[in-house]
């Protein structure tokens, strides 16, 4: 791999980043009105209200960023580029079509890229911490709970992946996909994806930014570009778990014509899941706390553990 | 060699990043007013003057249960080696029989929990 390749793959990476989450937010803004009744945006950009969301970043660039007294300074200034970072880092390990189409193949990927993902809730506990506000710290241990709830059904669903594949690389368990699979696979799927979407504390995990109990939890005292960030942060985090969920359960790249389309099923696959997710949003109510803490360990870690029992079955009985 | 080589590339993925971050906060720096008045820099509590201390006691009831979750995450990061090999030749029956053992285990210290009340939450 020569300058130019990784420059392209850095270039491409950062793109992506940029791209995608704000498709998925602009969707959000869309879908969410149609399934309520309203229109949503109109205005901005002239078309439907396609550029709604630049609007809100010139909006957001252009509002003064206040950091309260009482707060811990460069903690919290720092923690909305902690929340972000670890989700550009993993797209780069994501494989999104067949011989060599990722941004960089890394052998331990399924490791890698759950190691990165769990770093991102950092930013959110220094961001709740670092506050000194009553919703702010309430906010950020319930995110602290959350991720130690839920990371384990998530880590658990990997490796009855990795158990299928026989391979902890992402671009390896690709490459041993077979159709059947997803029927094999699909209770590890709904375990994995359930955690991604209670990690990324979106509804109904969305106890800590309850803004009826607790404001906005740990983002509270954040105004202007930080704040934005942390949004940034937030549909990053939507476009990684459902990319992971594609390539760990849904076949990736698997799928007629993949040779020439591989990268569009990736893509495909990955919009429905986003697509489900904000669904999902507006579907369900917000579950309280002690709901979401013994769904995880009464519910997703049984079955996560089901589904290792029977992947190893299968596996060597086969 | 060709080990590293990734990792360099994702290194330079994360000072993109930094780069990001960066260009952004200055630039956000040279867009944005900046007109401090004690009421704004009050930490926010619904309109009325903060009561006592941001850095709050709080019962930390997840005490025992992050534990419990790291005592669980180190056992199942074992589980990725042995996912690897378990059904390669010379293996088979024994290795599953192993499989059983370990979620057994995992299983009896979730039960265990449970029975003690630690997944209980009102």
């Amino acid at each position: 791999m020569n300058a130019i390749d990784v420059i392209v793959t850095l270039l491409g990476v950062l793109l992506v980043f940029l791209v995608l989450p704000l498709v998925v937010g602009q969707t959000e803004h869309k879908v969410m009105a149609h399934m309520q009744g309203r229109v949503g945006p109109m205005y901005a950009g002239g078309f439907h209200g396609w550029a709604q969301l630049v609007a809100d970043g010139v909006k957001f660039a252009q509002k003064e960023d206040v950091v309260p007294d009482g707060a811990d300074r460069r903690i919290f200034q720092l923690a909305p580029a902690v929340a972000l970072l670890p989700y550009l880092i993993v797209l780069v390990a994501i494989p999104f079509a067949p011989g060599g189409g990722v941004g960089q193949a890394i052998d331990a990927g399924i490791f890698f890229v759950l190691a990165v993902m769990g770093a991102g809730v950092l930013g959110t506990l220094m961001g709740g911490w670092a506050s000194a506000n009553k919703f702010g710290l309430l906010g950020g241990l319930r995110t602290a709970a959350q991720l130690l709830a839920y990371e384990l059904p998530m880590l658990l669903t990997a490796a009855s992946v990795a158990m299928a594949a026989g391979t902890v690389s992402l671009t390896g368990i690709l490459d041993g996909f077979e159709w059947w699979w997803i029927p094999w696979q699909i209770v590890g799927a709904f375990v994995f994806f359930t955690a991604g979407l209670a990690e990324l504390q979106r509804p109904p995990f969305d106890a800590p930014i309850a803004d009826s109990e607790i404001i906005f939890g740990a983002y509270t005292e954040y105004s202007g570009l930080r704040f934005a960030l942390f949004m940034l942060a937030e549909y990053a985090g939507i476009v990684v778990l459902c990319g992971l969920t594609t390539v760990l359960f849904l076949g990736g790249w698997h799928g007629p014509f993949s040779d020439s389309v591989g990268w569009l099923w990736t893509l495909l696959k990955t919009a429905v899941l986003a697509f489900g997710v904000i669904w999902l949003r507006v579907t369900y109510p917000r579950l309280r706390e002690d709901q979401i803490q013994r769904f995880a360990w009464t519910v997703l870690i049984p079955l996560a553990l089901a589904q290792i029992a029977l992947t190893g079955i299968v596996k060597v009985v086969i | 060699m060709q080990y590293f080589h990734g990792y360099s590339v994702v290194g330079l993925v994360a000072v993109l990043g930094l780069l990001f971050v960066g260009v952004s906060f200055t630039a956000g720096r040279l867009l944005r007013p900046y007109v401090p008045t004690p009421e704004k820099l009050l930490t926010y509590e619904c309109g009325v003057d903060p009561v006592g201390e941001g850095w709050a006691h709080t019962q930390v009831r997840y005490y025992v249960y992050a534990f419990l979750y790291v005592i669980f995450a180190v056992d199942s990061i074992f589980l990725f080696p042995w996912a690897t090999v378990f059904a390669t030749e010379g293996y088979g029956g024994t290795t599953l029989v192993e499989m059983f053992v370990f979620l057994g285990f995992l299983a009896v210290g979730i039960l265990y929990a449970w029975k003690k009340g630690v997944l209980e939450w009102t």
